[in-house]
């Protein structure tokens, strides 16, 4: 029997100090031994951050308050704990990282006065006995020339290598209990992979109990020993990793496991002999960074990238962070403008006409954004946002109001949503609403840059079939541009697969995804976190490999 | 860095070289005859010819530019038509004073300031926040001069602690000199303090919603440690943007201040100028307003680099 590090009991967390306040988390219960991993899952507003951070008693002042139920670190309990005390358990017996990495660390300190802060406050080290253990703990996170990143200041620093520098600052003091909220969801897959394994191998070494907050399922495969599903501030379902993603009892987890694309390519559609809609050529964008004095510094942010999208087809463009799929798709609707080669849209060449003579092309091919929460205006109604494009066209107004209804029933919401505010819809449906918004135009391409990226996997379920139900409808080619290997294995009929803004292999997805030529396409389907699980069927996919067979 | 600062005093050549232009330009755009101009209304024909051979007012305009800038550098603006000094004297006697006051104002108002928001922002909603915050609308709506009377009727004339008005140089010894500053920089200070606390709060709030802030909570270091040397660092940038703002404001002249404490400063002669119509006086007053904003400009811009490594130019 291990000891059981972390003992959260009937937890409740209330809006607001009275009695009868809504409750953010309702009766939660629960454990997390040593040398154990547990994965706290749930989509947005399940309750799993504040789970966390109220362990860490970093709940905001006054307005999140625990009501009920008792967190005991190592049987001492933390809800009654003062101030003093908290402080002196932060670092040393629990730690935390956060999910973004980019604003987790002060801007204007160098990293490693960072780390060596929790050391002044908590341990009586001098100087050099500190420098030693820091620089030791960034070699253990593999940071490579720690002394020169040491003194960086973490703008410096890749989205990768300030994670690890969160982990040497959490890990240095070596607590029980290490909470990690979110803590890959903001880096690219194949960082993810190494910033996984590296909290692996910093448990084995260390014996850490982890709390692993996380809302991606892959992740959970990949790292978890027991999994706790939360959703509405409850706990769903708690069990071993194995029994959870096999046999879940409950329909929620169910439901969950089942939305998870899969990585598997879904079969692919007959060749298309449908006429090409849109054509880049060569289509390069070259970032100058203008000099006062001397030669300016140049980013080749897009490298000659040809590309063809038919009628009724989806092509999705793949890649991590800056590979230049965004710039290509932004180029190709021409909110940038390319520095050289050719986009050709419905037979006609757009890529250098002026603004003016472009304005009767823009109708042709219209976009959807990543963030529904900031891509719609607030201060417009609904009905209004999707109206704008056509009345720009020249259609009236109660025309334009009218096929805004149509759109929104097409999206699945309701008509009357058209006098309404884009605040009283949620994440899934404001990307319904951008989707109508882009649909009012009767495009022949639409471009999707990561447009569900940003949604729970439910609801991103939910979307993907819309597109493919439209496509089917309305026979318009989309563009598809996303991170996400699984999401892009179940939209595309092709993909091209990016890298430092060239593309590394393009073909059919079916092909691509399964049999991967290039060895980067490889490394990044190997770094999709949980790809030896076929979530949607509650089995590894080893297994239905052996069952075909 | 230093190629930056060079590069940046380089730049603000051109600058200064606009404001010449335009104040050249003024006088000799003005409708009518300069030398009439400057020679007032009462002038004879004699005095008139004087003043425009002076000026050089028969040459072509470029050439008169030329002899102009040329004078300019070698730091003769010309005589003023009042007193008939060399107005470059007139505004050497000036500026000390100006500047002390201006120095003490603004450090008086960052020791005070600076602590007051940061502690609103930390309190934020509560009593003490309040407090301050009513505070700094006070300070925003008393005029200086209010203030000014009654601290010279507190502690000037019923107290007799400090004199009344007046200025002494720091040359005839600090006592005298200091105690004749405390009351103007004290006045003067209230409106600063207003401004610079909200601000300081201001920027403060936006910084602890920050998750770098939450990470130094999570290290375990205490809330003084959090608010100085995480939150307060950040929340530096508009902070010394208004800090700088309001000391060029404060060179540049502080006419009422000057007026009730009786001190010889730049606003005053700036006013008197403007009001006589001494021209040469205030083409020199907009050519040397001119170069303390760019001058504070470019400090501010040197701070925003010392202050948060991201800046570089």
């Amino acid at each position: 029997m291990t000891n059981t590090i972390l003992d959260i009991n009937n937890l409740v967390v209330s809006v607001g100090k009275k009695p009868g306040g809504h409750k953010i988390i309702d009766g939660i219960s629960i454990q997390v031994r040593e040398r154990e991993t547990l994965c706290l899952v749930g989509e947005s507003g399940s309750g799993k951050s504040v789970t966390s951070l109220t362990t860490m008693g970093l709940l905001p002042k006054g307005t999140l308050v625990p009501t009920a139920g008792s967190i005991k670190l190592v049987g001492e309990e933390l809800l009654t704990a003062t101030d003093r005390r908290l402080r002196q358990l932060r670092a040393t017996q629990m730690a935390m990282i956060f999910q973004e990495p980019m604003t987790a660390l002060n801007p204007v300190v160098p990293v490693g006065r960072q780390i060596d802060e929790v050391l002044r406050t908590h341990t009586n080290l001098d100087a050099r006995a500190r420098k030693k253990r820091i620089l030791d703990m960034m070699e253990q996170v593999h940071l490579p020339q720690v002394e020169r990143i040491f003194a960086s200041y973490p703008h410096r620093l890749s989205g990768g290598q300030r994670q690890r520098i969160m982990i040497a600052m959490a890990l240095v003091l070596e607590p029980k209990l290490l909470i990690a909220d979110e803590p890959t969801t903001a880096l690219d897959v194949t960082t993810q992979k190494q910033i996984l394994s590296l909290i692996r191998e910093l448990q084995r070494d260390h014996g850490t109990a982890v709390l692993f907050i996380t809302h991606d399922m892959g992740v959970v495969a990949e790292i978890a020993d027991r999994v706790a599903v939360m959703r509405q501030g409850r706990l769903v379902e708690t069990g071993p990793l194995d029994a959870v993603l096999r046999n879940p009892t409950m329909e929620y987890t169910r439901n969950l496991l089942a939305s998870v694309p899969s990585l598997v390519p879904r079969p692919p559609r007959e060749e298309s002999r449908e006429p090409i809609v849109l054509e880049a050529n060569e289509l390069s964008k070259v970032y100058k960074e203008r000099a006062f004095f001397g030669k300016g510094r140049e980013v080749v942010a897009a490298d000659k990238v040809t590309l063809t999208l038919r009628k009724g087809r989806t092509l999705g463009i793949v890649g991590e962070s800056g590979s230049g799929k965004s710039t290509v798709a932004r180029c190709i609707v021409r909110l940038i403008d390319p520095t050289s080669g050719g986009v050709r849209l419905a037979g006609r060449e757009i890529a250098d006409i002026s603004r003016r003579l472009l304005q009767p092309h823009r109708q042709k091919i219209q976009i959807v954004f990543q963030d529904p929460y900031r891509s719609l205006n607030p201060r417009v109604t609904v009905g209004e946002s999707i109206a704008e494009g056509p009345i720009n066209y020249g259609v009236a107004h109660p025309e334009a109001m009218k096929r805004a209804r149509e759109l929104l029933e097409l999206v699945g919401l309701p008509a009357d949503a058209v006098s309404r505010y884009p605040h009283q819809f949620s994440g899934g449906q404001r990307q319904r609403i951008a989707i109508a918004r882009a649909l009012a135009l009767d495009p022949d391409v639409l471009v999707a840059d990561e447009a569900v990226s940003a949604l729970d996997v439910s609801v991103q379920a939910q979307v993907l079939e819309l597109l493919d139900e439209i496509q089917t409808r309305l026979g318009i080619a989309i563009l598809f541009i996303t991170h996400d290997l699984r999401v892009a294995a179940q939209i595309c009929d092709e993909v091209v697969v990016m890298q430092h803004g060239r593309v590394v292999e393009q073909g059919p997805a079916a092909e691509v995804l399964t049999h991967p030529k290039q060895a980067y396409t490889k490394a990044l389907l190997d770094a999709a976190p949980g790809r030896d699980w076929d979530f949607a069927n509650f089995r590894p996919v080893a297994e239905d490999v052996g069952a075909t067979l | 860095m230093l190629g930056y600062l060079l590069r940046r005093i380089f730049a603000a050549v051109p600058v200064m070289g606009v404001v010449a232009l335009f104040v050249f330009l003024l006088l000799r755009l003005t409708p009518g005859d300069p030398a009439a101009i400057l020679a007032g209304d009462n002038a004879t024909p004699e005095r008139l010819e004087r003043i425009r051979t002076s000026l050089g007012l028969n040459e072509p305009l470029i050439v008169q530019f030329i002899t102009w800038v040329n004078k300019l550098l070698h730091g003769d603006l010309g005589t003023s038509l009042i007193s008939n000094l060399p107005v470059m004297k007139m505004i050497g006697q000036r500026v000390e004073p100006s500047i002390s006051i201006a120095l003490s104002t603004i450090i008086l108002a960052v020791i005070v300031a600076v602590p007051l928001g940061v502690i609103a922002a930390w309190k934020h909603g509560t009593w003490i926040d309040r407090f301050v915050m009513g505070l700094s609308v006070l300070g925003f709506s008393v005029p200086v001069f209010v203030v000014g009377y009654i601290l010279i009727q507190i502690f000037a004339i019923d107290l007799r602690w400090v004199p009344v008005q007046g200025f002494k140089s720091i040359s005839a010894g600090f006592g005298p000199f200091f105690e004749r500053m405390i009351l103007p920089t004290c006045a003067l200070s209230f409106i600063y303090i207003a401004l610079i606390a909200r601000m300081t709060r201001a920027a403060m709030l936006d910084v602890l919603g920050e998750d770098y802030v939450r990470t130094a909570r999570a290290k375990g270091i205490n809330e003084v440690a959090v608010m100085m040397r995480h939150a307060l660092r950040n929340a530096a940038v508009p902070v010394i943007t208004v800090i700088g703002t309001g000391f060029a404001l404060l060179i540049s002249g502080v006419v009422v201040t000057e007026s009730v404490f009786n001190i010889p400063g730049i606003g005053r002669l700036t006013v008197d100028a403007v009001l006589a119509r001494d021209y040469p006086v205030i083409q020199a007053m907009i050519l040397l307003t001119s170069l303390i904003y760019v001058v504070v400009n470019l400090l501010i811009d040197v701070a925003y680099t010392l202050l948060d490594p991201r800046i570089r130019y």
